[in-house]
């Protein structure tokens, strides 16, 4: 199943062609008509363009050369830099910002798994469409129409260590049956724990050396857990959304035939309706990825920049740079690495996407 | 069961097996993770201030209040203001400017229209961070920095490639027969937009209008660094800063993020349908 709506505008293009073949007398006619009109199309889009150009693309070309000139105060300054990568080399040694790579890198692979996991387990789940099923999707993709704010601000309040999930736990008798057991009392930091789980650092030195002398601890760091929860939360629904869309693209005679062959219940969906949803599942991790990638209001109002810089990420960084220490060069530098990101994993999709048609 | 919801395809299933009564258990514990922000919001929301207490954050109030509301609502009333402000004249703007792009786009094509559109729809995907220094310097030289028009024009600019596209997918699926006849009749492309196409849009405006308005309501990063001046910062922004004072209480926090967030989830509320297909066809990019 393709989620684009390609084969529309594909489908349709020979029946014009061959309509303008039939109606050969009215051709001359229609041709001037056709002219002006061709030369009308792009008149009319000519606005657009001209702000897209200038807002999107002449903007990023600005800020390419801001982030490789001496602007670092509030006086603007677009002189090159000697040499002229000096904002970038300064970059890629600040410890912070190898923070931010390792954050937003652990961010987007924990947040897609979960996220896209959950979403489709859902989606299958309310794909047998059982006692109010719509209600449980009305709730799954609620979330989805709340602005990240009041996400981080709702899951910043559950995660404070004093109060939310730590005195669930304690009135929920877990910590006495912890404690009861033998154990050490559960209360976690959440968000202001500076630890980093899975610590990467002494194996992956022996593989590749310069990791050693890297200054902060490859890993999950524990503070960054909760905001994985939050984003989750967020945008499990549409994922969700997203399956249940493609699922209705699955034919039913496709899942009949597998069982009529002998296929259990599970053998149906691991091996005929799952297989059929790739595509789906590429353009959903697509647009999550990208959102991750970008991720910045959500820890702004959740954890801001957190223990350690445990949750900073690049969004962080730039707005921080730019706009507290009016940084400018290093601010453009970072956004510039960011939008490389971005289209790492937009420009292959776009490709593919509208070569289609 | 696939039999059974075909012919009944609005009628749900009633659990027969016990995969069926383990899926609702399931769901019932999705149920409760995704309701428990909401829950938390709304009890401490509905709170006295002097009754939130860090121990008893879970427990339903024990007498109902309406104090945080009426401080919320009086502390962001100018900031609600501010965002419909900002949201309803750019929604409006760029759905009627959106749809004549996607119909160009989708019925005019002309040699490299379509590398034209890859560049436009690329604008919606980039982090608006690299963007926003030069940004603020060009709305400076307009005199455009630090205003709500100002604001409404940046959130129509980078609302024309989302809008566009979901318009050009929109017409796309109208035949082109349809074009043809008008033709035939002597119609040129103004009026086919006109007569033909625009009468059939509604549903696109609505899908359009729901997904931006929503967009714009929930933008920070635009609110934040083009409007400086409190008094005239969207929503979002105040809510933020709300919650970064000490001076206010956790219970007109909580109350404010309702607030703020009411308009959304009234639209996703009454109008969800439109909300989800507005979603699907935002996000089928392409």
């Amino acid at each position: 199943m393709n989620p684009l709506p390609a084969t529309n505008s594909g489908g349709t293009q020979p029946v014009s062609n061959q309509l303008n073949q039939n109606q050969e007398t009215g051709r001359p006619l229609r041709l001037t008509r056709r002219l002006s009109d061709r030369i009308l199309s792009p008149t009319i889009l000519s606005p657009a363009m001209i702000l897209i150009v200038l807002f999107v693309y002449v903007f990023i070309a600005i800020t390419i050369w801001v982030s490789l000139s001496n602007w670092h105060t509030l006086k603007i300054d677009m002189s090159l830099r000697q040499p002229i990568w000096a904002t970038y080399q300064q970059m890629f040694v600040m410890p912070r910002w190898h923070a931010d790579l390792r954050n937003v890198f652990i961010f987007t692979t924990l947040f897609l798994t979960f996220s896209l996991g959950l979403g489709l387990v859902l989606a299958l789940l309310l794909d047998r469409k059982l006692l109010g099923y719509t209600i449980f999707r009305n709730v799954f993709l609620f979330p989805y129409s709340l602005s990240f704010i009041v996400t981080g601000i709702a899951w910043r309040w559950i995660f404070n260590p004093e109060t939310g999930i730590n005195v669930l736990i304690d009135s929920l008798g877990i910590n006495k049956l912890i404690t009861g057991l033998g154990g050490p009392a559960l209360h976690p930091g959440w968000t202001t724990d500076p630890s980093v789980l899975l610590p990467l650092n002494n194996w992956l030195g022996a593989l590749f050396p310069p990791v050693k002398s890297l200054s902060i601890q490859l890993g999950i760091p524990m503070a960054l857990i909760p905001v994985v929860i939050a984003a989750t939360w967020q945008l499990t629904g549409f994922a969700m959304s997203m399956y249940i869309a493609g699922l209705a693209t699955v034919p039913h005679e496709l899942r009949e035939a597998a069982r009529i062959d002998g296929a259990t219940e599970f053998q149906v969906y691991t091996k005929v309706v799952i297989p059929q949803l790739r595509p789906v599942t590429v353009s959903t991790a697509i647009i999550l990825g990208h959102v991750s990638l970008k991720i910045f209001d959500l820890i702004f109002a959740m954890t801001g920049v957190g223990p350690g810089f445990a949750t900073d990420v690049p969004g962080i960084f730039v707005f921080e740079q730019t706009f507290k220490a009016t940084r400018y060069n290093l601010g453009a530098a970072a956004s510039i690495v960011m939008l490389l990101l971005v289209s790492m994993i937009i420009v292959p999709y776009l490709w593919t996407n509208l070569r289609k048609r | 069961m696939a039999g059974r919801t075909f012919s009944f395809p609005i009628r749900a299933n009633l659990p027969t097996k016990r995969g069926d009564y383990l899926t609702l258990v399931f769901l019932l514990v999705c149920l409760v993770f995704f309701l428990m922000p909401i829950y938390v919001m709304v009890v401490t929301g509905l709170k006295e201030a002097t009754s939130v207490s860090l121990s008893t954050m879970w427990n339903l109030p024990t007498r109902l209040s309406v104090g945080g509301f009426m401080e919320a609502f009086e502390r962001l009333r100018p900031n609600m203001g501010n965002s419909l402000m900002i949201a309803i004249p750019a929604t409006i703007i760029s759905a009627c400017w959106g749809s004549v792009n996607g119909y160009l786009f989708a019925k005019w094509k002309f040699r490299g229209s379509n590398i034209l559109f890859a560049l436009l729809v690329f604008g919606m995907f980039i982090p608006y961070q690299s963007i926003l220094i030069p940004l603020i310097q060009f709305l400076e030289i307009l005199k455009l920095y630090g205003t709500i028009p100002g604001l409404v024009a940046v959130h129509v600019i980078y609302g024309l490639p989302i809008v566009s596209l979901i318009f050009r997918n929109y017409f796309a699926n109208i035949p082109d027969e349809m074009i043809e006849a008008a033709r035939i009749d002597g119609a040129g492309l103004i009026r086919i937009f006109t007569r033909v196409m625009l009468p059939l849009s509604m549903p696109a405006f609505v899908v359009v209008a729901i997904f931006q308005f929503t967009n714009i309501w929930n933008d920070f990063l635009f609110g934040v660094t083009i409007l400086p001046n409190p008094q005239s910062q969207p929503v979002t922004v105040a809510v933020n800063n709300l919650s970064g004072s000490f001076s206010v209480d956790w219970n007109v926090v909580m109350a404010g993020s309702i607030t703020a967030a009411l308009p959304t989830a009234l639209i996703y509320i009454l109008l969800g349908r439109f909300f989800i297909r507005g979603l699907l066809a935002g996000s089928v990019k392409g």
